[in-house]
């Protein structure tokens, strides 16, 4: 039941979400493009979904986690890493060169498949196969780098 | 500079709900609204954490479908990309690769961890977007002469 409760919740969650994507227009990529132009034509709108979106966010956030715990769930599960290392400059390079380019960034891409289009089962396509693919490498490289580690430390001992 | 199709209500409005969804998400499941991340988890799954993810991310487009069936002909009623297929798929490689390796996207970072105040993510939101800026002024005012 919890489990049915649970899941109906993230549905519900996920209609809101992309709800509002749609209502703020940023399932648009062309006004995505123009809010990063600033030196062309402007469209300063999107400053103002993500201003809305941090504004209520930054109020509840605090508050829920005052809680202790979720409803449906045992324990909140926030990222615990606050330290700032090469991976998030190297990914957020990489992001805002694919979402500058296109105009799409994830959410309003997955949005955007209620469109049925094939501009976005083609850019949709690629998201995954990137995806899959820094997910692999990933794995690979930990493992490496775990190897490494060993190595090292059968030396040291 | 010049400011065109500004609509700071909607958008203001759309924002609020997304802010809204990732509030409902951490308070009954206790989970960050991040769509990479919660994407992520279907493509590379977790053992006993994927049908949560599943639903969350057909919500999204479930979201998108009754915004067309409402707002018929008003707002966004179809989608036109702006750049042709060989960028498209360029642009979801980057996306994909970019937002794996940086553990986030506009909404992980920018809204749920900067509400946190989290420095990984003020970091993370600061590059991605400084990076998308420079990508378009060069897109449109370096290599078309401003077309």
């Amino acid at each position: 039941m919890t489990n049915a409760k649970s899941l109906s919740a993230a549905l519900f969650a996920g209609i809101l979400f992309g709800f509002g994507l749609s209502v703020a227009q940023m399932i648009d990529p062309a006004k995505v493009v123009n809010f990063l132009d600033v030196f062309g034509t402007w469209d300063p709108s999107l400053a103002f979904v993500m201003g809305g979106g941090l504004l209520v966010n930054a109020i509840a956030t605090p508050l829920i986690l005052k809680r202790g715990k979720p409803i449906l769930a045992e324990l909140f599960r926030i990222p615990g890493k606050s330290q700032v290392d090469r991976r998030i400059v190297i990914g957020g390079v990489l992001f805002g060169a694919g979402w500058g380019l296109a105009g799409y960034c994830p959410g309003p891409m997955i949005t955007s498949l209620s469109f049925v289009d094939g501009s976005i089962l083609t850019i949709f396509t690629a998201y995954v196969v990137g995806t899959l693919g820094a997910k692999f490498g990933l794995a690979k490289y930990e493992d490496y780098k775990q190897q490494k580690h060993q190595a090292n430390e059968a030396c040291v001992g | 500079m010049e400011i065109i199709n500004f609509t700071p209500l909607s958008a203001a409005l759309g924002g609020a709900l997304i802010g809204l969804s990732a509030a409902f998400l951490l308070l009954v499941k206790g989970r960050v609204a991040g769509i990479s991340g919660i994407f992520g988890g279907i493509v590379y799954p977790e053992k006993g954490d994927v049908s949560w993810r599943i639903l969350f991310i057909a919500g999204l487009i479930i979201g998108g479908f009754i915004y067309q069936w409402l707002g018929a002909g008003a707002g966004v009623d179809h989608i036109e990309a702006v750049v042709g297929t060989p960028w498209l798929i360029a642009a979801g490689l980057l996306v994909g690769v970019g937002t794996t390796i940086g553990t986030g996207c506009t909404s992980g970072h920018g809204i749920c961890g900067l509400a946190r105040r989290s420095p990984r993510s003020l970091v993370a939101t600061v590059t991605f977007m400084a990076t998308a800026f420079v990508t378009v002024y060069i897109i449109r005012h370096l290599f078309t002469g401003g077309a």
